[in-house]
């Protein structure tokens, strides 16, 4: 936000400059420099602001052979036809009670791990454990996939042998829409919980000592000095993050949810980006999907601005 | 002070303990029961007799893997991949948060703001997708590289520390006459050893683990890197083209062991290094907490 105020104060007072060189010999002077941005720069121009003009087909009836500059305008078309389709509150739905899951149990894990992990005395003990819990971030959704495959086959499965111990009958996971939900909510904290833990961590270390000595003076115990003195310390990491989260609510990583998917559990496990993708590249609906893309952005932009002065009202804590 | 710890702590410590354990097995136990049941016989499978230890212990599960051409092709694919281009993300990530680190550059809030930008509202996907096409990648190698060349996050990092260098070293520099895109590789990249290796680690991968590129941009079964090729066999079952291609008869191979042995093979390389870079990614990490 400060930068397009920067902007606007230098075009409107050009003589400002009178007293430094120009402008253009400022360019010159460190062309090598200008030079060196126009790669990272070429791509930022065809990768991500050519795809974002590119998103007008959304208000086109778009077709591949005529391309954008011949293709026939039809205004809010695709829009309307998405949101009165019998899918979209199935869609939306599932996208929002995911991410609501996420944030209600996904995002708190690291938290308390931190919490945990920062009581422990004993470094190798501290170090093992961060070490095998940091691992699966770097595992793919696939291996991730396939070890959550494995674990809940109801014919060698883990999960099942102890189901069929206690005499139950064995349960098929992955083919029961009740499921599908629980089995994103458990992998993502399974996955994530350790490696985002490192980001409390270290705002746990920011905290200074003395005033722990301080409120153990005072007589405050464990509770009192976590409820006084953890919280607080804390709260701008768990704000700024939880922030950036609630602007990412519409998206909910792709490669998780499609890898655990199956046409039986669309039902409460079918997302914005799984339609999307079957829709628009594997049966060719380029414009429908491009408008479903575009409104995730624009609404994912919008939540982020509102949770930013929500929390900036509330908690003094913001991006920008 | 006192020295003698309160009861209720000694408790408390345990208990801690106790749960911080109890999470280490159960990261740890999905990956044993895997890895066990990849060496076990397909009978103990059936018969779900297999825990963490493998049962009627075995390799023709890895021997039909390895025997399988399309592993290795794919497995080559995600080499050059990730190769190429990680190599290409540190050249593109260095020569763009170099000139953008100088706070005295014209225009450097503009250009930041442009890639933020991206940061907080990203372009649909078809459109994307329709840019690749356009560009004849499909189909090729270069549309897991190129749409990927650079991270605007990483690219942030990378500024971040480039910001920390003393501006005095450049300056002498200049002074003897060193062009700037000598000072990058011969000043700014030494000194930033420690985020160069963290994102480089970062972009392999993000390379190594990406499926959904592949999924997008990749049809031709030769192109597919080994997550993709993955995903066929472990969500869609498809491993009839390794239970075929093996002719004598092996008596321990099953679906199942084939799937959990072609995990294992795609999971190793990155367990193997993993305990040897956990460092290098924590800094990373805590780089960017910083930033923020």
């Amino acid at each position: 936000m400060q930068t397009t105020k920067l902007i606007g104060r230098r075009v409107a007072e050009p003589q400002a400059t009178t007293g430094q060189p120009s402008f253009l010999r400022l360019m010159l002077r460190h062309r090598a420099l200008y030079l060196m941005l126009v790669p990272g720069m070429l791509y930022f121009a065809i990768f991500k602001y050519v795809p974002i003009l590119g998103s007008v087909i959304a208000f086109q009836d778009f077709n591949i052979f005529k391309g954008i500059l011949r293709s026939e305008w039809v205004g809010w078309k695709w829009f309307e036809q998405f949101f009165h389709y019998p899918q979209f509150t199935r869609l939306l739905s599932n996208t929002l009670i995911i991410s609501f899951y996420q944030i209600l149990f996904v995002f708190p894990a690291p938290i308390v791990l931190a919490l945990l992990l920062g009581e422990v005395r004993n470094m190798a003990f501290k170090r093992t454990v961060q070490t095998i819990l940091y691992m699966p971030h770097f595992l793919s959704w696939v291996i991730i996939g396939g070890l959550g495959y494995m674990l809940m086959s109801p014919q060698i499965g883990l999960i099942n042998q102890a189901i069929v111990s206690l005499g139950a009958e064995p349960v098929h996971f992955l083919q029961e829409p009740g499921y599908f939900r629980t089995i994103i909510i458990s992998s993502s904290i399974w996955k994530e919980m350790g490696w985002n833990a490192i980001i409390f961590l270290a705002a746990l270390s920011g905290i200074s000592p003395s005033l722990y000595e301080a409120a153990k003076i005072d007589g405050a115990g464990r509770w009192k000095q976590l409820v006084h003195i953890t919280f607080p310390g804390i709260l701008p990491t768990v704000m700024l993050l939880l922030l950036l989260k609630i602007g990412h609510i519409l998206d909910l990583g792709f490669e998780q949810i499609y890898v655990f998917l199956n046409p039986i559990t669309y039902q409460t496990g079918d997302v914005l980006d799984t339609y999307t993708y079957r829709e628009g590249i594997v049966q060719g609906q380029y414009s429908l999907t491009t408008a479903i893309g575009l409104f995730k952005s624009v609404a994912g932009l919008l939540l982020l601005l509102i949770a930013n002065r929500t929390s900036k009202a509330a908690t003094g804590e913001s991006i920008f | 002070m006192k020295t003698r710890r309160h009861p209720g702590e000694v408790a408390f410590d345990a208990c801690n303990a106790i749960v911080l354990a109890l999470a280490c097995v159960l990261i740890l136990l999905p990956m044993a029961h895997v890895l066990a049941s990849s060496f076990s016989s397909n009978n103990a499978l059936i018969h779900a007799e297999v825990g963490l230890w493998p049962v009627g212990f075995h390799f023709d599960n890895y021997m039909a893997v390895f025997r399988n051409e399309m592993v290795w092709t794919s497995f080559k694919n995600t080499l050059f991949v990730v190769a190429v281009g990680t190599l290409i993300n540190m050249v593109l990530t260095v020569l763009t948060a170099y000139p953008l680190s100088k706070s005295y550059l014209r225009g450097r809030r503009v250009v930041l703001f442009v890639i933020v930008f991206t940061l907080i509202f990203y372009a649909p996907i078809i459109p994307t997708y329709l840019v690749v096409k356009s560009l004849g990648m499909l189909n090729t190698l270069w549309a897991l590289i190129v749409p990927l060349a650079v991270s605007a996050f990483n690219l942030l990092l990378c500024l971040t520390f480039f910001r920390s260098l003393p501006e005095e070293l450049f300056e002498a520099a200049r002074v003897d006459g060193m062009t700037e895109f000598r000072m990058v590789w011969h000043i700014a990249v030494p000194l930033s050893k420690p985020i160069m290796f963290t994102l480089m680690l970062f972009y392999a991968v993000q390379h190594w683990n990406n499926y959904y590129s592949a999924l997008l941009f990749i049809t031709k079964h030769d192109m597919r890197p080994l997550q993709l090729y993955l995903y066929t066999i472990v969500a869609q079952n498809n491993v009839s083209e390794m239970l075929s291609q093996v002719t004598e008869a092996s008596t321990g191979m099953s679906p199942q062991g084939l799937q959990m042995a072609t995990v294992m093979v795609a999971t190793v390389p990155v367990l193997a290094i993993y305990p040897f870079i956990q460092k290098h990614f924590v800094k990373g990490a805590l780089i960017g907490s910083v930033k923020e």
